[in-house]
């Protein structure tokens, strides 16, 4: 596969570019890890402080909704591993294909995300939206205040990815981006997308399924 | 598609973990229901790191990278809860 990528400058060869491009987006990522990381330990601080009312308040959460969104996210993955294989052997089509379906199942996810804090601002359980004084009590509050920053910046990221895969759907129906040459791009996007995805593993559990 | 079908079963893996995780969010309660769902939670993001973030094709120094982020956040969850699980409920 090598050979028959371009080399830009400062790089002499194919493997040190694509070491390179890897390095970067993983230190980039790190970045990300850390962002999310410090709403886990507030989360997971929170529910050794309220065990109970924190595991009530998660039984409230819409778990099918939950779960139904954890598959599609898994599902847009592999569209975008199958495509990052298809760059790398130069069909040009079918990667544009494969990214679009991603892109798609990504704003599926978004149009449900929405359905469901639709039917937590019906059930008063939305901070912001609802009246305060309707919570449990005030750790049931304090999760889905959690509940809420956590999953609008997982949603603030997805939105960012399907804008990415887009992007790219657009320059390669437009053959501004050709592969196999520059498969690179389409797998750097990818691991931005995966990101997005382990994010969301770790967050429904962490959020729907404390019992 | 011979570089497909792996894919394909690693996607069916995670689909069946998730359907774990939810199965065992029913029968588990406490601490060993947290202990399951996050070590469900790890497994799937291994899986997805190894074959979908092309860890499994990559040398030492990408793999040390992809690692690093998840590291510090370890040693930071580690320093945070040696204060709040060591609290006396008193």
């Amino acid at each position: 596969m090598t050979e028959r990528v371009q080399v830009h400058e400062p790089f002499v060869d194919p493997a040190q570019q694509h070491a390179a491009d890897m390095l970067g987006m993983y230190i980039f990522l790190a970045s990300e890890i850390m962002l999310f990381g410090g709403l886990f330990a507030v989360l997971f601080v929170c529910r050794l402080l309220h065990p109970q009312e924190i595991a009530a308040a998660s039984k409230e959460l819409h778990l099918w909704i939950g779960g139904i969104n954890t598959a599609i996210l898994l599902t847009s993955s592999l569209a975008v591993a199958i495509a990052v294989q298809l760059a790398r052997q130069g069909s040009r089509r079918a990667v544009a294909i494969s990214l679009a379906a991603a892109a798609a199942l990504g704003a599926g996810f978004l149009i449900l995300k929405a359905v469901e804090y639709r039917l937590e601002y019906s059930d008063g359980l939305l901070p912001g939206f609802s009246t305060a004084s309707k919570f449990a009590n005030p750790a049931t509050h304090l999760f889905m205040n959690i509940y809420l920053i956590a999953t609008v910046l997982h949603a603030v990221h997805l939105s960012i990815g399907i804008l990415l895969l887009a992007g790219l759907v657009w320059k390669l129906l437009r053959r501004s981006l050709q592969v196999p040459k520059r498969a690179s791009v389409i797998a750097v996007s990818g691991l931005y997308w995966h990101l997005v995805d382990v994010i969301w593993i770790f967050l429904y559990p962490a959020l729907y399924l404390i019992r | 598609m011979h570089v497909v079908r792996p894919l394909i079963f690693v996607w069916a893996a995670l689909m069946s973990l998730l359907a774990l995780t939810i199965a065992a969010s029913f029968a588990l309660t406490g601490p060993l229901s947290l202990v399951t769902s996050m070590g469900v939670a790890t497994v799937k993001a291994v899986l997805v790191y190894w074959f979908f973030m092309h860890l499994r094709e990559e040398g030492g120094l990408i793999r040390l990278a992809a690692i690093a982020g998840i590291a510090w956040l370890m040693i930071f969850f580690f320093l945070a809860l040696a204060d709040y699980a060591t609290r006396s409920s008193s």
